[in-house]
């Protein structure tokens, strides 16, 4: 009797854990993509450039530092799943995912924090991955940092870039 | 202070190269925190409290240089980077640096 008890809580508790990931950790990350898409699309306008210089010819009236930041991780179904792709190799998915969602959202917050700039140039993203103080446990947690230069155009209405 | 991370301050000319200036802070997270972040990675997701822990440490970082740079008698910090390196299990050290310049 008391091995049945072992053997549920053994068993059982992983399975609760990889559920509640597929399911809970799933429905969050579909609401955070939609949230991301309706952000892009409002700051559609004022776009994100790698480059040092905008590519219109308009003089910029203002200059100033733009920073955002997130950390993510892995639900516990998605490392579960990795587990096994690191046994044959190739993509993992799940991570790319995951990635693709922190960098947006970094970027979305740089934005955030002067909004009311026409274009971000020389944005730089950068990623670094975070340990935890308990061991391996901090597996596939990152912190996204995004940055760039957030300027103002003399002009605006003729120049913003659509 | 003016802070950009391209090669100069728009529309401003400058006058003077004062060099290198740079702030940096180790921050370890505390129990309670990492407490909650291990419950947050079984649905993962975002990590509130890291982000906080890692945005206050990098104000802190860039008020240093910022200090720095105004001890030499500047008033713009151009070209500013950030790196982050762990240093310890637990324990993140994040660099702010940049060249300081007088503008116009």
């Amino acid at each position: 009797m008391s091995r049945w008890v072992e053997l549920l809580i053994t068993l059982g508790i992983p399975i609760l854990l990889i559920l509640l990931g597929r399911f809970v950790g799933g429905s969050l990350e579909r609401r955070h993509y939609k949230s991301i898409e309706q952000r892009e699309t409002r700051f559609r306008g004022q776009p994100a450039l790698s480059t040092k210089q905008s590519n219109t010819l308009a003089s910029i009236r203002r200059a100033e530092l733009a920073i955002g930041s997130v950390v993510v991780s892995v639900d516990y179904f998605k490392r579960f799943l990795s587990g096994f792709r690191m046994i044959f190799g190739g993509e993992i998915r799940s991570y790319s995912s995951l990635l693709d969602r922190a960098r947006r959202e970094a970027v979305l917050r740089m934005k955030e924090s002067q909004p009311d700039a026409d274009a971000y140039i020389n944005t730089r993203l950068e990623t670094s991955t975070i340990s935890s103080t308990s061991g391996d446990e901090g597996v596939g947690t990152v912190e996204v940092l995004a940055y760039g230069t957030a300027v103002v155009f003399e002009n605006v209405e003729r120049t913003r870039l659509r | 202070m003016i802070l950009t991370n391209i090669d100069s301050v728009p529309d401003r000319r400058i006058l003077k190269h004062f060099g290198l200036v740079q702030g940096s802070t180790i921050r370890a997270k505390h129990f309670g925190r990492d407490f909650a972040a291990g419950l947050k990675n079984i649905v993962g997701g975002e990590l509130k409290g890291y982000t906080e822990l890692l945005q206050e440490s990098r104000a802190e970082a860039t008020s240093r240089m910022v200090v720095q740079a105004r001890e030499l008698g500047a008033n713009a910090v151009i070209n500013v980077r950030f790196t982050t390196s762990s240093v310890a299990q637990g324990a993140s050290e994040i660099l702010a640096y940049g060249t300081a310049v007088l503008v116009e």
